[in-house]
């Protein structure tokens, strides 16, 4: 990292003319091509890219974000390249419509360059799940970025783009972030709007940017943020936006470790780096104490039937007959269904449709589904507790380092419990980020804070005191 | 056939489902048009009615204002509480694999409706009604191996108002039907045209000889309330006979065939879907403030109990009632009539507007005659300057021009005459014409004077007064 300046430095550059948007995304699509062997990236969009740089150059596109490249989760709908989600059944799929979040970077001037790599419609954390390939970390071409946004992670550590855009549904920003060393934020539940991302959890998703700094963090948060009249479950934005961050000292402030994060499951190592960078915010004036969330430990559980349930519904929809891919030679109707979505789905869409099949059905839905419901209400309840006692939380964002490339494949729960520390945020709805606090082994370690719902400047605020101390 | 013994034996338990399309401007998920009758086919569709990746409902407000009057006319209130929730099953004219309905928590929890069969009162329960999109339109041409899809109506907002099995026979969920169906209009919450299948009813019909219901039917998408009642009365037919031969009734859901008056097998309890229900988590809960229910209620237009009990003023039958409230202009101009303080001359609009076949436009110019014509008219019947069959008549012309009754009857020449010496020189014509008659009148017949008097009233155009010219006949003849 370290090619580009920040985003407000470069949209300024081009503003005052001193840096040219034509430039910039040619920049990106070279390095993309230069580094092509990291598999980040689906495809370009280079010709729409260079189309729009020429008007932010002509004048007729202007913004905080003018000419500054970007590089969106290939789940985002966006005009320039096909809409895949990685996955073979939306294989030639042209978006009609964009995503709010690319209309409203747009709207600023910013330029999509390329479509990154996933998991197939997000369902894992390593990028091992997309139907096209796996995508390498930055630091070790053997081990996996992270994921689901493990493209979009990788793209932003490897200089490809200032920025891009994830989607977080149990810690697919914040994980790929740790793993792959860069920040990732995963705003409040409904403060970005979700129209025309394809959809995993309804109830969990959130989109967010992955930066190499919480200052660009901020600033993409603070144009993509904010009501929708595409979706319903959008919220009000800050009045006071995400960008006049907070910058008085950490004292006072008070953050909680959560200590069910802190167990042995744990790398010790991490630990140590989380225990570490405690300690200099502590240094720094914070107050830190403890903090207990009972029901944390079954977060896991509840989000594993939940996620599957919505994703399950979520997923009826590519059903072979009016987008993407269609097994032409069906029989009738039936086979239709059965052989489009039995060919087009890979192996982890079909393991969650099975899960939230079996949870949803009729006789299961009370043991299952229900439960998980009075879990999750559980955590948000305590949750409103903690914050009550602290302004923070503290914890780690994954329980190893990246793991080499097929070390988990051929056990699916192993994966799964890598999500640990993670999905109780998004259970929960609240506002997380990943900072980049350490290195085990020459691979990054994250860190993860946390603020209550609508809470993201408070958050924004200290995450960027917290990079400082920890630089 | 069974016999009426052995249909008295069994007792048919009736709940009827109603799918009432709501006049919302558009969708219930999306900002397209929701009026699907003529438009060309997958041409009032959106990326939300379509099913895109990405595509989100977001709930149209307007519908949950009618559901809020819907309520009203369904003697309830809605529920300060209700939300979505996701129906899964996978067909082509249903794009995102599952509907969006309500399943255990509806917009309206409970209410009943009154209704009247054969001279007999009584409440049938409404055990809730709740929000649902509709589906698209499959069709399906005979002969050819593949089938076409209609997206216009999928995301049309619909209200499914569910009954209590509270109904025992075919007579009393017609009446049931019809009455939603009035009501439902009178609200103003949907344009209830069941040519168009704004209403669509699907019927469960079962039979018992003792307290424990029988296995039931359903009969989907009746259109009609003739359709319903047929339906029903051939289900209790087909039951009892399967009964009586010794056979079960299977749990099932049933067709109508309209052209043959038949049911038949669609789907057997064994096929039945597991939809897997759950929250929709797309579309936050809906909740609704009293302040806001009671200021819909507030303007709020009469309703067919309270027009009823209006109507109740004109002294007529209850069948007359109910064909005045089939039709709402007649009964609009009957009202205003009747608010005027003139119940004589509103039950004579009433019967000449219902007898007045409705043509195109027609329904527009009856309600633009003015009150102060109407009055005019019925007192040209009350002075006798009129006969009832020339009133008519003057009636039909007003339709047609601004002129007042009394310049119309003069025009046409149809003022009834009651000038003594006038009539008697007719009456003196008619008895030298009909001798015949003449003589049986004064043999006692008096059938024949009615004979005698209509050919004075012939002979007058209509103009003598039909009384005074049976007096002058009884006096020629010397009677």
């Amino acid at each position: 990292m370290g090619q580009w300046l920040s985003i407000s430095q470069i949209a300024g550059g081009v503003s005052s003319g001193k840096l040219k948007a034509v430039d910039l995304v040619e920049q990106s699509l070279k390095i993309i091509t230069d580094k092509k062997e990291y598999d980040a990236i689906i495809a370009t969009t280079e010709e729409r890219a260079l189309r729009r740089a020429q008007q932010v150059d002509a004048g007729e596109i202007t913004g905080r974000l003018a000419g500054v490249p970007f590089i969106a989760k290939d789940n985002f709908l966006a005009f320039g390249a096909e809409t895949t989600a990685a996955s073979n059944i939306l294989r030639g799929f042209n978006a009609p419509y964009q995503a709010t979040a690319i209309e409203k970077l747009e709207a600023e001037g910013a330029i999509c360059v390329a479509k990154a790599n996933l998991d197939a419609f997000a369902h894992g954390t390593s990028t091992e799940n997309s139907d096209f390939f796996t995508t390498k970390n930055p630091h070790d071409k053997t081990r996996v970025p992270g994921g689901s946004s493990g493209g979009s992670a990788a793209a932003v550590v490897l200089d490809m783009a200032p920025f891009a855009l994830g989607t977080d549904t149990g810690g697919s920003i914040r994980q790929p972030a740790s793993f792959s060393g860069c920040v990732g934020y995963k705003p409040t539940y409904g403060l970005v709007s979700r129209s025309g991302v394809v959809a995993m959890g309804s109830s969990l998703d959130v989109i967010g940017p992955l930066t190499r700094t919480v200052e660009d963090a901020a600033l993409v948060l603070d144009v993509i943020a904010g009501r929708d009249d595409l979706d319903g479950t959008t919220i009000e934005r800050d009045p006071a936006g995400y960008t006049k961050l907070d910058d008085s000292s950490l004292k006072g402030k008070k953050i909680g470790v959560v200590c069910e994060h802190m167990g042995e499951e744990l790398d010790p190592k991490i630990i140590e780096i989380v225990n570490g960078a405690v300690k200099k915010l502590e240094d720094a004036g914070a107050e830190v104490t403890e903090i207990r969330l009972p029901s944390l430990p079954m977060a896991l559980a509840a989000y594993y039937i939940l996620c599957p349930a919505e994703v399950s519904s979520n997923l009826g929809r590519y059903d072979g007959q009016r987008f993407g891919y269609n097994f032409g030679e069906a029989k009738n109707m039936n086979d239709s269904y059965s052989k489009s979505r039995g060919r087009g789905f890979g192996k982890e869409a079909k393991r969650r449709i099975m899960i939230g099949t079996h949870v949803l059905s009729t006789g299961y839905y009370d043991a299952y589904y229900k439960q998980a419901q009075t879990v999750r209400t559980k955590l948000i309840n305590e949750c409103e507790e903690a914050f009550k006692q602290v302004d923070f939380l503290v914890g780690p964002v994954a329980p190893t380092t990246a793991f080499k490339i097929g070390e988990n494949t051929g056990d699916p729960l192993k994966m799964y419990l890598g999500d640990v520390m993670t999905v109780g945020v998004n259970l929960i709805g609240n506002a997380a980020i990943s900072l980049p606090a350490g290195e085990i082994e020459g691979l990054p370690v994250g860190i993860q804070l946390m603020a209550p719902q609508r809470e993201d400047r408070k958050l924004l605020s200290l995450a960027k005191q917290a990079e400082e101390v920890l630089a | 056939m069974i016999s009426q013994e052995v249909r008295a034996k069994y007792r048919p338990t009736i709940g009827i489902e109603c799918h009432v399309q709501l006049k919302t401007k558009t969708k219930l998920f999306s900002a397209v048009g929701n009026d699907a009758r003529e438009a060309p086919p997958n041409t009032l569709v959106s990326h939300i009615d379509f099913g895109l990746p990405g595509a989100l409902p977001v709930l149209n407000e307007e519908a949950i204002h009618l559901a809020t009057r819907a309520a009203f006319a369904l003697g309830a209130e809605p529920e300060h509480f209700s939300k979505f929730d996701r129906k899964h099953y996978f067909y082509p004219d249903l794009p995102k694999g599952y509907q969006i309905s309500q399943y255990d928590q509806p917009i309206i929890a409970e209410g009943s409706v009154a209704i009247e069969v054969d001279g007999q009162q009584m409440t049938v329960g409404v055990t809730r009604a709740h929000l649902e999109e509709d589906a698209g339109k499959s069709i399906h041409h005979a002969g050819q191996d593949y089938s076409l899809v209609d997206l216009n109506r999928a995301g049309t907002p619909l209200l499914e108002i569910v009954s209590e099995p509270d109904m025992h026979s075919a007579a009393e969920a017609k009446a049931y039907a019809r009455e939603l169906y009035l009501r439902m209009r009178y609200a103003d919450v949907s344009d209830a045209n069941l040519f168009y299948g704004n209403m669509r009813f699907d019927v469960n019909v079962s039979v018992s000889q003792t307290d424990q219901l029988g296995t039931r039917s359903e009969t989907k998408n009746l259109n009609s309330f003739k359709a319903v009642e047929k339906a029903i009365e051939y289900e209790i037919t087909r039951q009892i006979e399967l009964l009586e031969a010794g056979k079960e009734v299977v749990q099932e859901t049933r067709g109508w065939d309209d052209s043959k008056q038949k049911t038949f097998t669609q789907r057997t309890k064994e096929d039945a879907e597991d939809y897997r229900y759950m929250p929709d988590p797309d579309i936050p809960p809906i909740i609704i403030e009293q302040g806001y229910i009671d200021k819909i209620k507030k303007d709020m237009p009469k309703l067919p109990p309270e027009l009823r009990e209006d109507l109740a003023k004109l002294d007529v039958e209850t069948s007359v009632i109910e064909d005045i409230l089939d039709r709402p202009e007649i009964l609009e101009t009957v009202t205003k009539v009747l608010e005027n303080g003139n119940a004589k001359s509103a039950r004579r609009t009433a019967f000449w507007l219902l007898q007045t076949q409705p043509q195109d436009g027609e329904e527009k110019r009856s309600i633009e005659i003015d009150i102060e014509r109407l009055n005019e008219l019925s007192g040209l019947l009350d002075e006798n300057k009129l006969s009832s069959t020339n009133a008519k008549m003057v009636f039909e012309e007003m339709l047609f021009t601004d002129f007042s009754p009394t310049r119309i009857a003069e025009d046409k020449n149809w003022l009834q005459v009651s000038d003594e010496g006038e009539i008697a020189k007719i009456v003196e014509q008619v008895i030298a014409d009909n001798q015949k008659a003449a003589e049986d009148v004064k043999n006692g017949e008096m059938k024949a004077i009615g004979f005698l008097v209509g050919q004075v009233m012939k002979a007058s155009q209509g103009k003598a007064n039909p009384s005074l010219a049976q007096k002058l006949i009884k006096n020629q003849l010397g009677l």
